[in-house]
């Protein structure tokens, strides 16, 4: 390891290449990238492939909102109590995973580990009132294959929860990799991913619950 | 137990797939027993499957697009010769049959040979043109490999198990919905898309973040071979344009397996909507596909010219606005869809307007070659080939661009040969330019010249006895996809046609035997400087083939052209640059991961089609296993000593001086 | 080794988003971030609601604030929660957001105007089914 490299002193650096910008100033000019960012920033550009999938969704639930067929629509299916119950959850597990990443980066055990079941709760109930709200419209004959809309809600809306779902597992397996392995620097990356990952979700959850509750509602 | 599947989804009663299965089936058994018998089956599994090196990645990609191509290609022979067959006649083949040939055609040649084509041309190439050591994320690069790989074996397992789409490569609803396609061949189609489209996503994702935050010292964007810009773009377009795709082919499962109504005929569906949505995808599409090969020809026009790419900053500049403007045209694929004369005119100006940066980028070649002194090799005769081709296929563009001329010319042969002539002259050419300009730094050896310029010319004049005919057809009012006629006028032309595809087979066959030839006559056309072209960028610097670190030391980066101004340095000054402090280099640990969720991934991929649900789920679980023990390990990087780094950069820093100082009237 | 210059090179770190200022910053300043946060974007969620139910705005325009506000919203989030900033260090992130909206206007704006014209022009099946009743 060269002396720059020992100065440089960053959790781990990775010798595939040099930072493109960094300039930092306690580092030599030639700083190597490091992983974090390299990791941090793949991330980023896979969620934002992702916005763009909930985007064709999207634009599919505008087009299709008034093919009802004949069936109910937005305004007689939403209750928006539960939306903002739902919005509450969500927002503050945004916050507890902020604090969980906080206590990550102090590495501070129990700040992590209680800022996450936090966060793991407060996602659970958004799913549970999620589901049990379909579950209640497939029962009053309001399921996906109703009608175009409500294929068109169940899948945007569906997708997001199944986003969630698949959060909650990723949540879980972080908490059991921390357990096992501490905070090490690529499980760290992993929970900068995470966080990136669960802040997003609840970006998309803002345009559902304006696009599709409260416009849905409001007409 | 086995949902939908029985003995009645093997094609015993028709003998056509039959043959062809069972032809498959012996050269891939055939092949395995030789693999396995000469043992080099854990060679293959340690240095390749295996492998997260972006170079042997970027070949098995090639690999797969190239035998893909061998089967797209016969799909395409039996389509001419139907064709040429079949007036006032049933042909040979039934239209059951015929309908997913086409189908099968367009799929395999757009998603498994031309996208896995260009993928493989810049795994291998980008990192080593930046001067790194690799891409930002080397086992995803095998997962989407591998995953790309299920895609394709899904569609050849239609060929034999069960039967594939029929509703073209497109599969438009309600065509393609549960009601008028029943079977299980929209369902292979729709799964093996999805699960490759996975692969190509995290390709997207992997190569953005590689270029924009790896490279090596003193390599800003402005000093980035061209080549690497176009994969940038291409990159950007897969990772904005793919996820469309998955919502699309999603929506078009739900519709299928749960009863959903998105582009159902009843219950308020909306068939148009998928028309949209395809293509809002399928438009990027083909940027994604032509983007890279607009990279090589930069790269190998300023090579064999010997210059410098004339108007960087321009083709910089038009190879953006392409990245952008390809975002706003997509209706022009559907101007007869009903949409009315002023969304048509706005998507007609638009679709004119993205012309212009490909136009500067086509005259900048052209200025490159001027003044230069052009070396003709087979790598610039498929790129003067590709000007002259792709400039007419492109000028048909603008033609069925004007929203009037497209009612009258949408989905006639006139249309299949503007896009064949865009994809062939643009995409495959660029391709064929690529393979044969780095093949030597791949695998240490030169291709038979002679075989090459050969197979070029076949291919070109294959091409357009193939295919111009098809623009008159067009004209004369012939639709595509027909599976019989009885007009005589079309007839001539179809016959010219079909003898075209015979020069093309011929040019397949001679890259086939140039392939072969190479191979025995290694020796002779080995590269020994590892710089076989007197080339301009840094894969130039490396030994043929690179080590896996790439390079020993990162080379620091003071220009454009980065290569040839330390060459013409190391002439000037009469030695090389002094020798590096060599230090161990940390590279990436193999990892079966890829391979693994490929594994799962078929399986899972099969039980869907099949709707054998119990499969679906251990599949699923095994893959979430493998990514979890993927995530798992502790040990993710060796390294590699740096005695063994010195030996190897000694050897290529003498051959390079060898080959740079004692040329003979250098000073 | 020596300083070598790049064009236009900056003088502050590169950073990806969500990248934790806590080598520079103490916990507690990212702390009060979050949780500033955590106010502005309740406030926002709290004035949505209410708009859209409110007879006190004139209602045509309710659309167009629950807009305004949702986007309010994902600015907050963005800044606060996922770090992307407009400092010089931000600049990959920021276009590649650009890039994204971008794109994510494109297909929803393109087919929203699309598909109207479409369905305007052309008889949605099931009227046709209807009638040949």
């Amino acid at each position: 390891m060269s002396a720059f490299e020992a100065a440089a002193g960053r959790g781990d650096l990775n010798h595939v290449g040099y930072d493109r910008e960094s300039r930092d100033r306690r580092y030599p000019a030639d700083e190597l990238v490091s992983k974090r960012i390299i990791v941090g920033y793949g991330f980023w550009i896979f969620l934002l492939s992702d916005i763009v999938m909930f985007s064709a969704f999207f634009a599919t639930y505008a087009v299709l909102v008034g093919a009802t067929a004949g069936g109910p629509s937005g305004r007689e299916l939403f209750n928006l109590r539960n939306v903002g119950i739902e919005t509450a959850c969500l927002l503050l597990s945004s916050f507890t995973c902020g604090l969980a990443s906080i206590g990550a980066w102090a590495h501070r055990g129990c700040w992590f580990y209680s800022a996450m079941a936090a966060t793991c709760i407060l996602g659970a109930a958004f799913l549970f009132i999620e589901v049990h709200e379909f579950v209640g419209m497939v029962a009053r004959g309001a399921g996906p294959t109703r009608s175009a809309f409500l294929s068109a809600f169940f899948t945007l809306v569906g997708c997001h929860g199944l986003h969630v779902t698949a959060g909650l597992l990723w949540l879980l397996t972080m908490m059991a990799q921390v357990f096992a392995k501490g905070f090490r620097a690529d499980i760290l990356r992993r929970v900068l991913c995470f966080g990136l990952f669960w802040h997003t979700l609840d970006i998309i959850w803002v345009a559902i619950f304006t696009v599709v509750y409260l416009m849905g509602v409001g007409q | 137990m086995l949902g939908k599947l029985t003995w009645a989804a093997i094609p015993f009663d028709q003998p056509i797939p039959l043959f062809a299965a069972a032809f498959v089936g012996v050269a891939i058994i055939s092949i395995l027993a030789w693999i396995t018998l000469k043992g080099w089956l854990p060679y293959l599994w340690r240095e390749w499957i295996t492998s997260v090196d972006h170079k042997r990645i970027g070949i098995m990609y090639i690999l797969l697009a190239m035998v893909m191509l061998l089967r797209g290609f016969s799909d395409a022979i039996m389509m001419r010769s139907q064709q040429a067959l079949a007036f006032r006649s049933d042909g040979y083949l039934p239209p059951e049959h015929y309908d997913q040939i086409f189908s099968a055609h367009g799929t395999l040649m757009i998603f498994f040979v031309a996208m896995p084509f260009v993928i493989g041309l810049m795994n291998f190439v980008m990192p080593l043109q930046l001067g790194v050591r690799d891409v930002a994320f080397p086992t995803l690069n095998s997962v989407s490999l591998w995953l790309t790989a299920t895609g394709a074996l899904l569609v050849n397992i239609s060929l034999v198990v069960g039967e594939f789409a029929r509703t073209g490569w497109l599969p438009y609803p309600p065509l393609s919905e549960i009601t008028y396609s029943p079977g299980v061949g929209v369902d292979y189609y729709l799964w093996s898309l999805q699960i490759s489209g996975v692969g190509t996503l995290l390709t997207g994702v992997n190569f953005v973040t590689t270029i924009l935050k790896i490279h090596a010292p003193g390599m800003t964007y402005m000093r980035m071979p061209i080549f690497c810009w176009t994969t940038l773009a291409s990159n950007l377009l897969i990772v904005a344009a793919f996820p469309i795709l998955t919502a699309t082919l999603a929506m078009l499962l739900l519709d299928r397996y749960l009863g959903f109504h998105f582009f159902t005929n009843e219950a308020g569906g909306n068939v148009m909507m998928f028309m949209n949505l395809i293509w809002a995808w399928g438009h990027p599409e083909v940027y994604i596909l032509i983007l890279p090969a607009f990279g090589v020809f930069s790269e190998v026009i300023s090579t064999f010219s010997g210059k410098p790419l004339f108007g960087y900053r321009s083709m910089v500049m038009a190879t953006m606005a392409i990245c952008i403007l390809s975002f706003s045209v997509w209706l022009h694929h559907f101007f007869t869809m009903g949409a009315g004369a002023d969304v048509n005119a706005i998507f007609g100006i638009a679709s004119m307007i993205i012309a212009v940066p490909t136009g500067v980028k086509v005259f900048n070649w052209l200025f490159t070659m001027y003044g230069g002194r052009v070396v003709y090799s087979t790598p610039i005769l498929w790129s003067i080939g590709f000007m002259v081709t792709f400039l007419i296929g492109g000028v048909t563009g603008v033609l069925l661009a004007v929203p009037p001329a497209d009612f009258i010319l949408h989905n006639s042969l006139f249309l299949v040969a503007h896009f064949h002539n865009v994809i062939i002259g643009g995409v495959l050419f660029g391709a064929f330019a690529g393979y044969t300009f780095w093949f030597p730094k791949a695998f240490g050896f030169r291709l038979h010249e002679g075989l090459g310029k050969a197979s070029f010319w076949c291919w070109i004049i294959g091409f357009y006895v193939a295919f111009m005919p098809l623009y008159v057809l067009g004209l004369m009012g012939m639709t595509r996809r027909m599976q019989h006629y009885d007009v005589a006028a079309w007839r001539p032309w179809l016959l010219i046609a079909a003898g075209g595809a015979v020069i093309i087979l011929a040019g397949i066959i001679l890259q086939i035997a140039q392939l072969a030839v190479s191979i025995r006559r290694r020796e002779e056309l080995r590269d020994e400087t590892g710089d076989p072209w007197n080339g301009r960028s840094l894969e130039w610097a490396t030994p043929s083939p690179p080590p896996t670190f790439n390079f020993a030391v990162l080379p620091r980066v003071e220009g454009r052209d980065a290569y040839w101004a330390m060459k013409q340095r190391v002439r000037q000054q009469g030695r090389l640059s002094e020798e590096p402090a060599y230090t161990e280099i940390e590279m990436p640990r193999n990892s079966a991961t890829g391979f693994i969720c490929a594994f799962f991934a078929t399986f899972m991929g099969f039980a869907l089609i099949w709707h054998i649900w119990w499969l679906v789920a251990l599949a699923a679980l095994g893959a979430y296993a493998t990514f979890v023990v993927f995530a798992w390990r502790d040990r993710v990087e060796y390294i590699i000593p740096a005695d063994v780094v010195a030996r190897i950069d000694r050897a290529n820093r003498s051959a390079r001086s060898d080959a740079l100082i004692h040329v003979p009237g250098a000073p | 080794m020596s300083h070598f210059e790049q064009e236009g090179d900056s003088h502050y770190a590169d950073t990806a988003p969500g990248y934790e200022r806590f080598d520079e910053h103490e916990p507690a300043e990212a702390f009060v971030s979050y949780l500033v946060g955590l106010g502005l974007a309740t406030l926002l969620t709290i004035v949505s609601f209410f708009i859209s139910g409110t007879t006190l705005v004139w209602g045509p325009s309710i659309p167009v604030a629950l807009v305004v506000l949702a986007i309010a919203q994902m600015g907050v989030h963005l800044v606060f929660f996922l770090n992307i900033t407009t400092g010089p260090d931000n600049v990959n992130n920021v276009m590649a957001l650009a890039f994204g909206v971008l794109i994510v206007f494109l297909v929803i704006v393109g087919s929203l105007w699309i598909m109207a014209h479409l369905n305007h022009n052309m008889v949605p099946m099931d009227q046709i089914m209807q009638m040949q009743r």
